[in-house]
């Protein structure tokens, strides 16, 4: 098992990672994926039980991982490539003709670890309730994880999903959503206020539990503590209290580094911010 | 061959029967419905297998993306709704998290076409075809009778891949023997003939062979095919049967955009143009009526495929 320092270490790579590719592709959404980041090498390096290779889709016995919010693919190819699913070297093709590493996860080029395409928001949870509902008929008591982005849910479908969840009792479910208060057009308070959305989903029948989202021990403290909640009855969710652009001083707490890649001086300033911890692709 | 009417049935039951069947047959065969479980013919299948069955609500994206998931695990999902429900409401699920995804969901859809009668044009659909064909990788079947549906959802059961598959709500003539052979993307030749070739889908196959009869009445002899498979089309039976015959018309429950007409006349303008003339629905919506009121009053009868078949004969005798 990876200590905290290490988990923290890895974080550091990925988010040098995402830098380097979207600045390499000149286009991208680095702050959905900074601040999505320790979520995900929490759930890929420590918390789940899942077999890189040889890639199964079916998943049957590991415990499996669907990305709601496509758009933070740089730091979720970071986090396969690196936990074995596919070459790190591969990063450097992202967003490029004839690459694995579509704009947005897909499943055409057979980037292995993709399991759906996701970028068309709001999907996620219910290709996840799907995938959860087919390992309690397979008898796989293995756990489904889905990550949202907060701005997804001013769309209809989670809310289908979210009531599925609850009035159905699905409990072999962990839900997160990256809870980073900002969205395309800026704040999500002022775009579209999300409210109490802890009251919103302990009023559909979920277990909510919280964090801090960009601290790497309680991140991984309270996915042990979901774990903990299924199979009890009740869906589970956790709010992730990240920061939009994590990592990078000045491409946090602002919506304007949703969805733009930095120039060649802008990366090597936020380079100079994250050590290269496990090497560069 | 002359063709009977077996019996009438509507073309849900045959796929409601086939469901059943499926799910004694096959564990990994899943349902999902969005609370129209009666109007898809879906209860002896919850009834059966409820651990199977997934009463998702009136939440059809959901569904979708349910359906999407069960894959993951090697479950085989047949989704059930309205055919406006099935296409039109989740396009983007269905483009997304199926097609694009490459995900075996078998989206089944009933109350297709304006033959859904009297809940009016909100209900009756006459685009999913168009919409369905346009995905890549999306296979669209419409079978014509109680017989044929089953057939055809057994066969999708087999086939990997997305399918749309595309069935009504009255009872209509059954003729299509139950031994007949059902193959995904065969285009059926249900009656030879030399004058004029009739590609008719989904209701309309049974119209196509009224006309045939009252053309053969009239000295002409026409082939009848049947297109169950929308996509892939079966283009070397279209070409085989308008080489023969030169002309052509096509019959569905659709709108003319987007559907199997245009479907033929860009294979035929690509390879061998010919006259041709589309029974269709001309780019209108709908409205409330009954089954036979509404076929009537959109030019979807019999006696209208046997005036298209004379216009089209006549260009090709002046072409000549």
């Amino acid at each position: 098992m990876p200590t905290i320092n290490q988990l923290e270490k890895t974080a550091t790579q990925v988010r040098r990672d995402i830098i380097r590719m979207v600045h390499g592709a000149a286009s991208g959404h680095p702050g959905g994926s900074l601040s999505a980041t320790d979520y995900l090498v929490a759930l890929y390096f420590e918390i789940t039980d899942h077999t890189p290779r040889p890639f199964d889709m079916d998943g049957i016995g590991q415990d499996l991982f669907i990305l709601s919010n496509g758009h933070i693919s740089p730091a979720y190819y970071s986090v396969l490539a690196r936990s074995g699913y596919f070459p790190v070297s591969e990063l450097g093709t992202f967003r490029k003709l004839h690459t694995r590493l579509q704009g947005h996860p897909a499943t055409m080029e057979k980037l292995p670890g993709v399991r759906i395409a996701s970028g068309s928001l709001g999907q996620g949870l219910s290709v996840a309730v799907g995938v959860s509902r087919a390992k309690k008929l397979n008898n796989d008591n293995k756990l489904v994880y889905c990550l949202m982005g907060d701005g997804e849910l001013d769309e209809g479908q989670p809310w289908e999903a979210i009531a599925y969840c609850g009035s159905k009792k699905v409990d072999n479910l962990i839900a997160a959503v990256d809870y980073n208060h900002k969205q395309i057009d800026g704040d999500t308070n002022d775009v579209m206020p999300l409210l109490d959305l802890r009251a919103k989903f302990e009023a559909f029948g979920w277990d909510v539990l919280e964090c801090n989202g960009n601290n790497m021990e309680e991140v991984i403290s309270v996915l042990k503590k979901a774990k903990a909640h299924t199979g009890k009855g009740k869906p589970v969710m956790i709010l992730l209290h990240t920061i939009m652009g994590m990592g990078v001083d000045f491409m946090m707490h602002t919506h304007k580094w949703h969805g733009n890649a930095p120039n060649d001086e802008q990366a090597e300033k936020a380079l100079a911010q994250l050590e290269e911890t496990l090497g560069d692709y | 061959m002359k063709y009977e009417v077996l019996n009438y049935k509507d073309t849900r039951s045959g796929f409601g029967e086939a469901l059943y069947e499926l799910g004694k047959e096959n564990e990994n065969i899943v349902a999902l419905c969005a609370d129209l479980t009666g109007s898809l013919k879906m209860n002896a299948f919850a009834e059966a297998f409820p651990e199977r069955f997934f009463q998702v609500g009136i939440a059809e994206a959901n569904m979708i993306g349910m359906a999407a998931g069960l894959t993951i695990g090697g479950k085989i999902p047949f989704t059930g709704t309205f055919a406006n429900f099935s296409t039109s409401r989740v396009y983007d699920q269905i483009r997304q998290a199926v097609a694009y995804s490459g995900k075996n969901v078998k989206i089944c859809a009933s109350h297709a076409g304006i033959t859904l009668g009297e809940d009016g044009a909100t209900h009756q659909v006459l685009e999913d075809i168009a919409m369905m064909k346009a995905l890549p990788g999306m296979t669209v079947i419409n079978p014509c009778d109680f017989n044929q549906t089953k057939q055809a959802t057994k066969a999708i059961a087999g086939f990997n891949g997305p399918v749309y598959l595309r069935f009504g709500r009255p009872k209509v003539a059954t003729f299509i023997p139950e031994d007949m052979p059902f193959e995904i993307g065969k285009a059926i030749v249900l009656k030879e003939g030399t004058d004029v070739t009739i590609v008719a889908t989904g209701h309309l196959v049974w119209e196509a062979l009224l006309a045939a009869d009252i053309l053969e009445a009239k000295g002409i002899n026409a082939e009848v095919v049947n297109i169950h498979t929308i996509k892939p089309l079966d283009e070397q039976a279209v070409l085989k049967s308008v080489k023969k015959t030169g002309c052509v018309v096509t019959a569905e429950e659709h709108n003319v955009m987007g559907g199997l007409g245009e479907s033929i006349a860009g294979l035929l303008a690509e390879k061998l143009p010919a006259p041709m003339e589309m029974i269709a629905v001309k780019d209108t919506f709908g409205q409330s009526g009954t089954p036979d009121e509404l076929m009537t009053f959109y030019g979807l009868k019999d006696k209208n495929i046997v005036d298209a078949a004379e216009k089209v004969m006549t260009r090709k005798q002046t072409k000549s």
